[in-house]
């Protein structure tokens, strides 16, 4: 018995406190599910230990992401009902050494969330140079930064390419749907908005009402190279990606180096600048070394069914110099380019004039790629802007899904 | 037992567990406890897991547990109110029209009859809720994830109060205290809005230990033999661990089980293996993968932990 019965308000406290971890651990845990929970718990669930952990579970877990967070923390938390007895206990580390048993692997955000008074370390050093701009910059300065290479650009100018970036005009290619909506010229009979007419002026058929297929931009999936040789391009680009996901288009990010993270949710800031410093604290291989390869196939395996649909563009930030096996290249790149609508491959070698696609990795790549653009400056960005708002049934014939 | 007690709602875990696997669907005691507490609670229930783990069965063996119709409403792009809750009848209303030319009715009584309940098609989600049911049905709605977003739109009045608003007749409600019993399952293509998880129960539908699958199987497939069930388990657990681009489900084991059987297969070995793997796996990576040594070898591994635990 985890409460005694002479206690049962105890029991509520207990769940929201629950309720109040979790939801400081970084689930979405309203006070409707902590309702819903102590509801189950009236009708089961304190006979055992385990069945007190599926109710929880059922009625404040909705993610699959999430059991592995709630598990722990349902360890943690109800293995001493005394929480605050073990947080005082745990300010105070010197007593307490010889409680022997290793604690399970704790989630660090976890511990946060469980013992918020801790000192946390310092926050990580902005990395950004924090140059005020006092000057608008002249309508010539800015032609030339329109040219400039993100790789060559000082700190100010650096700056205003990020303001410029965000006054782009984004639109996504509009592709059609199934739903449709009101029209005033004909195509598909609207039956119920035209028999309503018609009863409301006695049953005289006056016009047919008429709906149309309703558009709804292309869903926009980044994935973003952010090795060494990349990192300058890469960083414009998150701020190009962020600009994108405040658009009205559903749009997804990633990152690779050494391996592949998920940045949509990191990406969601207003501020741009604390957006993208978000990613690069939390990816742990900014600037290091690529494995494009693995990268994708991660993608592939673990991510592809769930962000890609038959609709999407995928835009691919990389350089393609790979150092492996390119034939594990290719077929990764197949697959890709065969789950998305479109391959827009961004490479900002493609700067050089006499760029010839003569490394392995970009030479098993090509084949695999529907669209390939330069992506080093302001003007490139602009362009790729053009081609994805441009409705692009060439690019190749219309597939299915896989 | 008498028909009515047959059919009542369970009224414990245990007693969930027990009558789900009288049925042959062997639960776990996380989904049974799901299950319980959507009964109880009249909550939706969402099952979201990888395809062929028995999202959909649960729903068909509820109904059969309870006694309750099924009402199935699949879901797929562009699905749309007039698809799964109600349209109008144009036809039989153009005809009314007509009619009522030939009486001379009034413009305002025509109007109220052409939008009556005479001329409504009620689809899925309306059949659940219409109050002339005389018993609440099952209501599975079926792969939320292949529908696109606006419909999930749709869903929320039926899954918070079980009932649809119809702008030209007024509110259809369940009758109080006997609501549908609804299951949603996802497979997981995209995320589900948070909107609609929140009106639910949720549950994660694992791939099953060997244990419960092998206790699957054996109800599921009655005339295999034992020794072929064993390794067939065995051999589907072990390719749960490898990566594979699409594991294969129960769904799979079974249909797999069926197959081997036509072929009289009394063990499995390397070459019945390479020649049924199209039922078990379904993407052609995989297969590739799996051909020549590597299912042999996977066999041997299998062949030999058996051996370990047997001797």
């Amino acid at each position: 018995m985890l409460f005694g019965q002479s206690s049962p308000g105890r029991l509520a406290e207990n769940v929201m406190h629950f309720a109040r971890v979790l939801r400081s651990a970084g689930m979405p845990v309203g006070s409707d599910r902590v309702m819903t929970a102590l509801a189950a718990l009236q009708v089961a669930g304190l006979e055992s230990k385990r069945d007190f952990h599926a109710v929880l579970a059922a009625c404040l877990v909705d993610r699959a992401e999430h059991r592995a967070l709630f598990d722990q923390a349902f360890v943690l938390f109800w293995r001493d009902p005394d929480l605050m007895g073990r947080m005082r206990a745990l300010l105070l580390p010197k007593v307490n050494v010889k409680d022997g048993a290793t604690p399970p692997p704790e989630n660090r955000r976890l511990g946060e969330a469980l013992f918020p008074h801790q000192p946390n370390k310092p926050p990580d050093e902005p990395e950004q140079d924090q140059i005020e701009i006092n000057a608008e910059l002249t309508w010539n300065d800015r032609e030339v930064l329109r040219q400039a290479d993100f790789d060559t650009m000082s700190a100010d100018e650096w700056r205003e390419a990020q303001r410029l970036l965000r006054a782009l005009n984004l639109v996504f290619e509009p592709l059609p749907t199934r739903r449709s909506r009101r029209a005033t010229r004909p195509g598909r009979p609207d039956w119920r908005a035209t028999l309503a007419a018609m009863a409301r002026h006695g049953g005289e058929l006056g016009d047919l009402r008429w709906r149309a297929p309703r558009q709804q931009p292309a869903p926009l999936v980044v994935l973003a190279d952010i090795s060494g040789s990349m990192s300058r391009y890469s960083r414009m680009l998150l701020h190009f990606a962020h600009a994108l996901g405040h658009a009205d288009a559903k749009v997804e990010s990633f990152v690779f180096g050494t391996r592949l993270t998920r940045t949509t949710r990191l990406l969601k800031s207003r501020d741009p600048d604390l957006a993208v410093g978000q990613v690069v604290r939390a990816v742990a291989d900014w600037s290091g070394g690529t494995r494009i390869t693995t990268s994708l196939h991660e993608f592939n395996q673990r991510w592809a069914r769930r962000v890609l649909s038959g609709r999407s563009t995928v835009l691919l930030i990389s350089d393609g110099l790979e150092h492996g096996d390119t034939t594990a290249l290719a077929h990764e790149m197949d697959r890709l380019h065969k789950c998305c609508r479109r391959l827009v491959w961004l490479n900002p070698l493609l700067r050089f004039e006499q760029f010839e696609p003569r490394a392995a990795g970009i030479k098993a790549m090509l084949p695999f790629v529907d669209r390939f653009l330069p992506a080093h400056n302001l003007n490139s960005l602009a362009d790729l802007v053009a081609v994805l708002a441009r409705r692009d049934d060439d690019a190749r014939s219309g597939r299915p899904p896989h | 037992m008498s028909p009515t007690a047959d059919t009542a709602l369970p009224t414990s875990i245990d007693d969930t567990l027990a009558r789900l696997a009288a049925l042959d669907y062997v639960a776990d005691r996380q989904l049974a406890t799901g299950v319980y507490l959507a009964l109880k609670l009249q909550r939706p229930l969402f099952l979201e897991g990888e395809p062929g783990t028995g999202k959909t069965e649960i729903a068909r063996t509820l109904a059969a547990m309870l006694g309750r119709p099924l009402i199935r409403l699949q879901c797929y792009e562009g699905l749309d109110l007039a698809g799964a809750a109600y349209e109008w009848n144009y036809g039989r209303q153009m005809m009314e029209i007509r009619l009522a030319e030939g009486t001379g009715m009034q413009r305002d009584a025509l109007a109220a009859e052409l939008f009556s309940e005479r001329f409504l098609t009620k689809r899925a989600l309306l059949q659940a809720i219409d109050p002339a049911n005389a018993v609440p049905p099952v209501l599975l709605i079926d792969e939320l994830d292949r529908a696109d977003e606006p419909f999930e739109a749709f869903l929320l009045e039926v899954l918070a109060d079980y009932q649809i608003t119809i702008p030209e007749l007024g509110t259809v409600k369940a009758p109080p205290g006997r609501p549908p019993i609804v299951i949603l399952t996802s497979n997981r293509t995209r995320e589900i809005h948070d909107a609609v998880k929140r009106r639910c129960l949720y549950h994660w539908v694992d791939f099953p230990d060997a244990a419960r699958e092998l206790d699957i199987l054996r109800r599921r497939v009655p005339g295999a033999s034992d020794e072929l069930a064993r390794q067939i388990v065995a051999f589907v657990q072990k390719l749960r661990s490898i990566e594979l681009y699409k594991l294969p489900g129960i769904a799979e084991t079974i249909e797999w089980t069926r197959a081997l059987m036509e072929l009289d297969a009394v063990v499995l070995d390397p070459e019945v293996i390479q020649h049924t793997l199209g039922v078990l796996l379904k993407y052609q990576d995989d297969i590739v993968r799996l051909q020549g040594s590597e299912a042999a070898r996977l066999l041997a591994q299998v062949r030999e932990e058996a051996r370990v635990v047997a001797g």
